[in-house]
């Protein structure tokens, strides 16, 4: 049993989907969720097979500089485990407002929607990578098994 | 001073009553004058009935007492017009200044007949309406030219928003790609819509690559490749992978030698260039129909 599924009512449910975490987030996130997030993420890579994390984000209206970092964070803590992180569904309107207050993510994978996400995870693995550390990651990964 | 108050006020009233008394004569004057005879060419009849309208106005705004006041009420009910008198004058190729000449053509007959008047009135008296009257006529002429400009200025701002939406349209190359071709200069309003067009293009098509071409761009300095940047983070943001086409040797080199970093952006020196690399990343693969060539010859 971990911490989120013991009943903590605020918790952002991290649902498994085959080998890919899928997590939704909805409205604001506070901080004791964003940290509750992480680790959420972090042990159930840590516990079970993992290949991927999804978020989806199609259901949050603004995303600030906290929320970037939250997931700039998470995909950090999972490109450590050999986990691959994909940002899927953000609307025009956040991408506006993001560029404008100068938030890009970089590092972050994204995707349009949690299909394509998916496909992107299982596919190959150059395909997902952006940034250098994450493909100098996938090509241990990938030597790993 | 309170004479003066009281002069000018019988002034005013004087010219009141004279512009409703001699409303007839007035209208049949100012039909024969050129602003009226060109604009109302139907029917004489019409521009007399406008003529009219006007001289009504007028009697009214010098009712109120305050002959130079252009916000007067009274003009409201011959604003329209009068804008429509201007706008036609100004497509018939007049300048304002012309068009000015012409509602200032229109005091010259009203002050003739007040002056035939006052021929047995004392002089002061006279003076006062005549003043009282020029002080009118410049309040309309006023009128016309504020009207005539407001319209310029809503055409203008109307043009503006059009150009905006006509000159940003977001065209589906491929499954899954999309293409904006910019034309023209890219200002912050410009590359807002163009990003937000995009952005729901990408969702819409559910696209994975969008072509920016520049092509049709004049120049490129250091805001336009922030705008560009800016578009290109965005559509990342959703998913897309954003590629920069159309770059002319000119345009490298303007880059280059502002020393602006595009080092972020997919770039392709054409739009086909970027379609094929595009299309590469997909695994679609572009050659010609063998079978259909030797059947042929």
């Amino acid at each position: 049993m971990n911490r989120a599924a013991a009943g903590h009512p605020l918790a952002v449910p991290v649902l498994a989907l085959g080998d890919v975490l899928l997590v939704t987030l909805q409205g604001e996130l506070h901080d004791g969720m964003a940290e509750q997030l992480q680790q959420d993420i972090a042990q159930r890579i840590a516990r079970s097979t993992v290949s991927g994390v999804v978020i989806d984000i199609s259901g949050v209206d603004i995303v600030d500089s906290f929320l970037g970092r939250v997931l700039s964070d998470i995909a950090a803590g999972a490109r450590l485990m050999a986990v691959r992180t994909v940002l899927v569904g953000m609307r025009p309107a956040v991408a506006i407002t993001m560029v404008e207050l100068g938030l890009t993510l970089p590092g972050l994978v994204t995707a349009l929607d949690t299909e394509r996400a998916l496909d992107m995870l299982a596919t190959a693995p150059q395909l997902a990578a952006v940034s250098v550390p994450a493909e100098r990651k996938e090509a241990r990964d990938a030597g790993l098994p | 001073m309170t004479d003066q108050v009281g002069a000018n006020e019988a002034a005013a009233a004087q010219v009141c009553s004279f512009l409703q008394r001699r409303r007839e004569q007035i209208a049949q004057r100012w039909a024969d004058a050129s602003l009226f005879r060109t604009v109302f060419t139907l029917s004489r009849e019409e521009a007399v009935e406008a003529c009219k309208a006007v001289v009504d106005a007028l009697a009214d705004v010098a009712l109120s007492g305050r002959p130079e006041d252009i916000a007067a009420p009274a003009f409201g009910t011959v604003r329209d017009q009068l804008g429509r008198m201007a706008a036609s004058r100004a497509r018939a190729g007049f300048t304002p200044a012309q068009i000015s000449e012409e509602v200032a053509a229109l005091r010259a007959p009203v002050v003739e007949l007040l002056r035939g008047e006052f021929t047995d009135s004392s002089e002061a008296t006279a003076q006062e309406g005549v003043l009282a009257l020029t002080v009118l006529m410049g309040s309309l002429r006023l009128v016309v030219m504020e009207t005539a400009l407001s319209a310029g200025e809503e055409l203008i701002a109307r043009q503006r928003l059009q150009l905006l939406e006509v000159a940003t349209p977001v065209i589906k190359l491929w499954e899954g790609i999309v293409a904006v071709p910019l034309i023209g200069t890219l200002d912050s309003a410009r590359s807002q819509v163009v990003m937000e067009s995009l952005l729901e293009a990408i969702v819409a098509q559910r696209a994975q690559y969008a072509i920016l071409d520049i092509t049709g761009v004049p120049t490129v300095d250091s805001l336009v490749a922030q705008h560009l940047m800016k578009t290109v983070a965005a559509a990342r943001l959703m998913g897309a992978e954003c590629i920069v086409s159309g770059i002319r040797p000119a345009i490298a080199q303007t880059i280059v030698h502002l020393g602006i970093d595009l080092g972020t952006i997919l770039t392709r020196a054409g739009l086909a260039d970027a379609l094929a690399y595009a299309l590469a990343q997909q695994g679609i693969e572009v050659s010609a129909h063998r079978m259909a060539r030797a059947s042929t010859r």
